[in-house]
């Protein structure tokens, strides 16, 4: 009897899947016959052709048409019957052990990882794994630290913040050229400069929020870019400022002289010592993020951005002075920025405005919102997946012989980007990890469920 | 009528204009030190603007709203304090302030109003003592050094945290919610987020609590728990409280003093006896009074 209702049920579906299907491909026809259908090309005497793609429109439309049917027939049944089962809440001991000694394994791990990828590739492919790899990424996992504070904590929505990470690493580039500051001063120098450019934007837009808070960042992060374009006479405009002074090890340079680090130490010279040096700096500067942040979150001043987030109005009735609290949201988010952009014109040697387009604020930005606003770990997590990943992709050259020589895997980084962010806003709409750690209790610390933690008003 | 001295909050001629509306119209009151103040009148009278710009959320198109802390004998440098342009003044013992000067924080912050909404307005991803500490903020600031000892873990802020802890510990347990301490203060029960609301207002250390419909949403039970909390406020601490209140056993069983509103104009003011049997007040919430709905009926040809 049950069997039988079930085939009944399955011979629907079937007639259903196929229209399904038949509709869908009629509809990626409509729609792919302008984008793939036609094409525009220019001949040798440089007259404008249409060029007519049959094959390989009618071959997308099939794929999609039977994927859909794929999706019907095998999948939607599948997920379904899923659906119905119980959901078993098991606490698994290992999940515990996990989420007891993810944190302590991964500060672990980022201590050693110089040595362990210097023992593992010797001195010859170091450099490209600590820096291209390792630096790269704890430059991101600071600014997503960053970033956190302004957008997860006190939930204004910032989309212009690679402009103090311009602002910091313009500040080192200028100052360290022009008055030959050694790096330890101008690093906090540049930190103070990027949170007075934070305390600025942050005056016109105190009264924005949403979309307009978020409209405004953006053009501010795109007029700092267009000043550094055009102001030639101090920034040298698109040609960028070169030859920055590099970090020594407190006076003592990386180089090959008589007085460098390798000499002085008894070492044979190689570039890894410096790009080692660079690794440790920057994950202090990141520690240092992290360790302020988890402070601040216990001050008063952190739990007023974090009621700030939830309710504001609520806020001004509790005597809470929300201008300063927001300014110094923006002011903190904006320091780290400039510590941040001040470390990056060190280990470049060269800066220009390239390096601070909207699409680096947009990455920022999804870092924090992919890993979970709030959330220290998940952003980390985010920034090593992003970041890490699309580094590692520079290393899929197997691919070339599948997709031909000319295949960059990088290039397609911006769609991975995009895709990860579906794929997260399907599965996890509120990032990596979205619940919420109280900063203070009396009995026990109850991690606090996503669905009651405000997203901020902008 | 007790005399002046013991006047805490003082509104005169409060006036306040949204486009044509006249929402509040020269209004005057006066609300007594330790007393229950009730605000009442029908949907639409204008009490919530009132308690907004009493509270600095509005900034009233006229009138004076005067708040002594300490000594009564500050009330006599009110025409100096509002001639001289200044938002408060500071007079021996005690401290003059006009409210209408003041940004919605400050009135907090400095004259000491704490305030609740109609519609709760918790941190509802915070926990109680999360929320509770919140309130705290001015006093934590302050023990933080604006952050910057704070950071480095000084121990007088150690020890203001501590205290903070043990104050909000203490009214968490008064209001009942020991057990749920650690919870998010969204997953609570409607009545306790209404107490929770209160508790954290009086947090904030006030002279005056204002209430806007503390009692809107309870049941029965609930309502008369909140009477015995109010009562306790007034009666343990002293507290001055204003109350914007529909529910009628509330207002009548705990308020010293009712003023009722209708069309933004006071109507009635004076102990809550009075007020009941007023005819304006009973043509104001029924339309008529009893002995004319005869003649009105008759009118309309019923």
């Amino acid at each position: 009897m049950a069997k039988e209702r079930s085939t009944a049920s399955q011979g629907i579906d079937i007639t259903r899947a196929l229209r399904d299907a038949v509709l869908t491909g009629l509809l990626a026809f409509v729609l792919f016959l302008p984008l793939i259908g036609f094409q525009t090309i220019t001949d040798m005497r440089g007259n404008l052709v249409l060029n007519t793609r049959w094959g390989l429109l009618f071959s997308i439309v099939a794929v999609i048409a039977g994927a859909r049917l794929a999706y019907a027939v095998l999948l939607a049944p599948w997920l379904s019957q899923r659906k119905l089962r119980p959901v078993a809440v098991t606490p698994s001991p290992w999940r515990d052990f996990l989420g007891k000694w993810i944190i302590p394994f991964a500060i672990g791990f980022a201590i050693v990882y110089p040595f362990v990828v210097v023992g593992t590739v010797g001195f010859g492919g170091a450099v490209k794994w600590i820096d291209n790899f390792g630096i790269q990424v704890l430059i991101y996992v600071m600014l997503g630290w960053g970033l956190n504070i302004v957008v997860g904590l006190a939930g204004l929505l910032d989309l212009g913040y690679v402009a103090f990470y311009a602002v910091g690493a313009y500040s080192y580039a200028l100052l360290a050229k022009e008055f030959g500051l050694s790096f330890w001063i101008l690093l906090p120098l540049a930190g103070i400069l990027s949170s007075f450019w934070g305390i600025l934007l942050g005056f016109p837009v105190l009264r924005l929020r949403g979309d307009y808070l978020a409209i405004v960042t953006l053009a501010f992060g795109e007029i700092i870019r267009l000043v550094l374009i055009n102001w030639v006479d101090l920034t040298n405009g698109y040609a960028g400022i070169s030859g920055i002074p590099r970090p020594t090890f407190f006076g003592i340079p990386f180089n090959a002289n008589e007085d460098g680090f390798a000499a002085v130490f008894g070492l044979e010279f190689t570039p890894v010592y410096r790009t080692i040096f660079l690794y440790y700096l920057i994950l202090a500067l990141a520690f240092l993020t992290a360790f302020v942040t988890v402070r601040l979150r216990r001050l008063p001043v952190g739990r007023a951005w974090e009621a700030l987030r939830e309710d504001e109005i609520a806020c001004r009735s509790l005597g809470i002075n929300t201008t300063n609290t927001k300014l110094t949201a923006f002011a903190t988010g904006a320091m780290f920025a400039g510590f941040a952009g001040s470390f990056f014109a060190a280990r470049q040697g060269f800066i220009s405005p390239d390096s601070f387009t909207f699409l680096e604020s947009a990455s920022i930005v999804a870092i924090v919102v992919l890993g979970g606003m709030g959330s220290q770990v998940g952003v980390a997590v985010a920034a090593l997946a992003m970041v890490g990943g699309t580094e590692l992709m520079r290393d899929l050259d197997f691919l070339k012989a599948i997709f031909g020589p000319t295949f960059d895997p990088t290039q397609y980084r911006m769609l991975l980007f995009g895709f990860a962010m579906v794929l997260i806003m399907v599965w996890r709409p509120r990032g990596l990890i979205s619940t919420r750690e109280p900063t203070v209790f009396l009995k026990e610390r109850k991690t606090i469920s996503a669905d009651l933690v405000g997203q901020g008003h902008g | 009528m007790a005399n002046a001295g013991d006047i805490l909050l003082r509104v005169e001629h409060l006036t306040m204009r949204f486009g044509g509306l006249v929402a509040v119209d020269d209004l005057s009151f006066e609300a007594r030190q330790g007393d229950i103040t009730a605000l009442i009148g029908p949907n639409g009278a204008g009490k919530t603007t009132v308690f907004n710009c009493i509270t600095g959320f509005y900034k009233p198109t006229e009138g004076r709203l005067g708040l002594r802390h300490g000594s009564p004998a500050v009330w006599d440098g009110l025409e100096a304090l509002t001639d001289s342009g200044r938002r408060s003044m500071t007079h021996g013992d005690g401290a003059l302030f006009l409210l209408e000067r003041m940004p919605d924080f400050l009135v907090t912050q400095q004259a000491r109003v704490a305030r609740t909404f109609q519609n709760i307005r918790l941190f509802p991803g915070m926990t109680v003592l999360e929320n509770l500490m919140v309130a705290q903020h001015n006093r934590l600031m302050l023990a933080s050094g604006y952050t910057l000892l704070g950071v480095f873990g000084v121990p007088s802020y150690a020890a203001a945290e501590r205290a903070a802890i043990e104050q909000a510990r203490d009214w968490i347990e008064r209001i009942g919610l020991t057990a749920r301490a650690d919870d998010p203060a969204g997953d609570l029960p409607y009545g306790a987020q209404r107490r929770l609301e209160i508790a954290r207002a009086m947090c904030t250390d006030p002279v005056l609590l204002c209430l806007d419909e503390p009692a809107a949403g309870l049941n029965p039970r609930e309502s008369a728990e909140l009477n015995e909390l109010l009562l306790t406020i007034r009666n343990d601490h002293g507290m001055s409280i204003l109350l914007i209140e529909h529910d009628m056993s509330v207002v009548m069983e705990i308020s010293d003093h009712v003023i009722v509103l209708d069309y933004g104009v006071k109507i009635a003011d004076g102990k809550p006896d009075a007020v009941r049997n007023d005819d304006k007040v009973i043509a104001a919430y029924l339309g008529v009074a009893d002995d004319e709905v005869a003649d009105v009926e008759a009118e309309v040809g019923l």
